[in-house]
């Protein structure tokens, strides 16, 4: 584990602005365990993911132990321990978009760009994602690009988008 | 507030409404699905070029909820004439202005299915799309702006829990709801007025309305289309139900992949409490209520009642054996009332219609509308909200405008990973709790996806089951290890590996997860391969190796025979 980022170092740089939103949160709940997942939610906005120490920053300000902390985070997809790229890629597999062919779509990202759900490219401008289900049902298939629906995609347009996202940086 | 000032407010409302200096309204969709279709950059050039055009004091532009066909966004409604125009982009909306306002003509080819239908309807509610649905729960969705209060408080807006608070007992208001028979929407259909008794026959100083909006199962989007399209009405529900149970605080759990749903709804909280139609001594009644979203983090299981509350807490979102209910053991240990969005959204028109209007709706057994996300392979998909008890058949081929491309109905899947698929055969099945039940499938939360010819049974059944092996909490053996080995055998079929033992293998599998699993995820997990089973075996008799095949078998060398 590199040092600086271990559950048992809970030390962050109090000047980072990030860390002041994270404990604005927290006063902002009370410091109450039970908000966990809202302070969660908060770190990961802020960071993209969820680094180890952060995570010990917050066990301790809620007087939780890490074990419980990292067990929750591991628990549920939204949050990710890994950066997940300057740029993401997000397939929505749900039932509507995996009968228009969603899987296709996955397997060209494969062969044109060479990366696999939930791998991050080298350079970590690109991350593929996975979604369950985004709820545009009714434009499926649909693809996420940066937090961006994309609505009944085609594959050499997404494909193209994608390949655009990468070399903008 | 009390009684008084929310009346003189409305009828303020109303009066501005009434001496409407505008002659002209026009609605663009800002559900998720238009917006990813682009109605925002369309609802800023529809006010640009109003303005360029000097029309700004005869035109009243608003955003609004979803209005139904989202594959055919943008959608922009003209009003009063329900004029709908599809697939809006910002090159045509200087030519729609100029025909529809100026020249007081609708351009018929920019029509709603102008490019399907012969003859597209000048107004839209003359279509089959919208003829043979009833709207309810969605009723001002699509007409008013989801982010102003004032909007809804002129279509009836919290004049249900003004009715509530001032007229009615909790007795009353909960003999009402079961007089209505409404169900429990989030698919297990339980009478609605007989949960609410429950929790309010537990005596206890603290009690919890918790409204279900994880709506996880994967081609759903009601309770999202709901909570973006009218978030208020949601919250009046809530509201009344806290007053009928003896609740004070509720919380909204909505998913985390519903960024605009969550928004809209805070927005519709820091609304309500403004206008003291949440907090302490609501209208006067000495009734105090009031909501706290919590955002899910993704994970199917946490609609699980159990796993929810645990959620809430702010832990892994694990089930527990019930009983104790959550009626008697929620949230923090408190008598808690669990309700799916549809269904708190379905509780002002029976306060204020009544519970005999609302249970003549429907069939026998089940009463009322049901939404359903409608997708797949059909023509027109979005979201639609038909009485119970309308036929398969007029869902694909009246409102859905039947198969895309022309081809051929093969099933109709319901209920998600819960649940299972009506095949052609039964086309003609009223949807109802029973019916589908009696199918093998059940009727879940909504989502009605559409399969054609091209669709693999076998894989959709594998599909389901990699879903709920990822989506198992892990906390039993059953749905842990058989969700598994389940996926397994089926991927073994799928990739012609299989013999008639694996098949008969997985069949007794399914059983045993099913019966024994500790929540509904693995309870019903195995349902979308039993019944593809039961209405499609034959796919899958015709992918496993026949005996007289076993030499043909190609061995991978690094195995020893």
């Amino acid at each position: 584990m590199k040092s600086g980022s271990s559950l048992l170092d809970a030390e962050l740089h109090k000047t980072d602005p990030r860390v002041k939103l994270i404990a604005a949160k927290l006063k902002k709940e009370n410091f109450k365990p039970d908000a966990l997942i809202e302070v969660l939610h908060t770190a990961q906005n802020v960071y993209g993911h969820l680094p180890l120490n952060v995570l010990a920053y917050i066990s301790k300000a809620l007087s939780l132990p890490p074990s419980r902390v990292y067990s929750t985070v591991t628990f549920y997809h939204f949050f990710s321990l890994k950066s997940k790229g300057e740029h993401t890629c997000l397939v929505c597999t749900g039932t509507a978009c995996y009968v228009k062919g969603a899987q296709v779509i996955l397997n060209e990202i494969e062969s044109k760009i060479g990366l696999r759900p939930g791998q991050v490219s080298a350079d970590n401008q690109l991350g593929i994602q996975v979604a369950r289900c985004i709820g545009a049902c009714g434009l499926a298939p649909a693809v996420v690009l940066d937090d961006e629906v994309q609505g009944k995609v085609t594959l050499g347009e997404i494909i193209n988008k994608i390949i655009d996202k990468m070399a903008a940086k | 507030m009390n009684r008084q000032d929310l009346k003189t407010i409305i009828y303020a409302e109303k009066a501005k409404v009434e001496n409407n200096k505008y002659k002209h309204k026009i609605g663009v969709c800002c559900g998720a699905g238009c917006i990813s279709s682009g109605s925002e950059e369309v609802l800023k050039k529809l006010q640009e070029e109003v303005t360029t055009r000097g029309l700004d004091h005869d035109v009243e532009i608003i955003p609004t909820g979803c209005m139904g066909p989202c594959n055919q966004g943008p959608l922009m409604k003209y009003l009063p004439d329900h004029t709908i125009y599809q697939k809006v982009d910002c090159s045509n909306i200087a030519a729609i202005v100029q025909s529809q306002i100026i020249d007081k003509k609708p351009i018929e080819h920019l029509l709603l299915f102008a490019d399907t239908r012969e003859k597209p309807f000048r107004d839209a509610r003359e279509d089959p799309f919208f003829k043979s649905q009833l709207k309810i729960v969605l009723r001002n969705c699509g007409q008013l702006n989801p982010e102003r209060i004032e909007d809804f408080l002129v279509h009836d807006g919290y004049q249900a829990l003004d009715k509530t608070l001032c007229e009615m007992s909790p007795e009353d208001v909960i003999a009402e709801i079961k007089h209505s028979r409404l169900r429990g929407r989030g698919g297990a259909g339980y009478p609605t007025g007989l949960k609410w008794e429950t929790v309010y026959k537990y005596v206890n100083d603290q009690k919890y309305v918790i409204c279900n909006g994880d709506e996880g199962d994967p081609g759903a989007f009601m309770d999202r289309s709901v909570l973006e399209g009218n978030p208020h009405r949601v919250l009046e529900g809530m509201a009344i139900a806290g007053y009928a149970i003896g609740a004070t605080k509720g919380y909204a759990y909505i998913r985390g992949e519903y960024p605009l749903a969550i928004k809209r709804f805070e927005t519709a909280i820091k609304q309500a409490r403004k206008m003291g139609l949440l907090g302490t001594d609501i209208l006067g009644s000495n009734f105090s209520f009031d909501v706290e979203v919590r955002i899910g983090a993704g994970a199917f299981v946490c609609g699980e009642e159990t796993a929810l509350i645990a959620s809430i807490e702010g832990k892994r979102g694990t089930p527990r054996p019930r009983p104790p209910f959550p009626a008697e053991f929620g949230l923090w240990g408190k008598p808690t009332l669990i309700n799916n969005v549809e269904t708190f959204a379905s509780i002002s028109p029976i306060i204020i219609n009544g519970g005999e209007w609302y249970s003549e709706i429907g069939t026998p057994k089940s009463a009322g509308t049901k939404v359903f996300a409608l997708a797949g392979k059909i023509n027109y998909s979005g979201l639609i909200e038909v009485p119970m008890g309308t036929s398969l058949r007029e869902i694909v081929f009246d409102i859905g405008g039947g198969m895309q491309g022309g081809g051929e109905f093969k099933a109709a899947q319901t209920g998600g990973p819960s649940g299972g698929c009506i095949p052609a055969g039964h086309l003609d099945v009223k949807m109802d709790y029973e019916a589908l039940t009696n199918l093998g499938s059940i009727m879940g939360s909504g989502g009605l996806i559409i399969m054609d010819q091209t669709s693999d049974m076998v894989d959709v059944a594998r599909f389901f089951m990699e879903f709920c092996m990822d989506e198992s909490c892990g906390k039993c053996l059953p749905c842990r290890v058989g969700t598994k080995m389940m996926c397994d055998l089926l991927q073994k079929i799928c990739d012609n590996r299989a013999t008639q033992i694996d098949l008969d293998r997985l069949e007794e599998l399914a059983i045993y997860v099913k019966e024994t699993s500790l929540c509904g995820l693995g309870g019903s997990a195995p349902n979308p391969l039993l019944s593809t089973l039961r209405h499609f075996r034959n796919e899958y008799q015709n992918r496993l190796i026949r005996h007289e095949q076993k030499d043909q078998i190609e061995v991978p060398s690094n195995i020893q025979v």
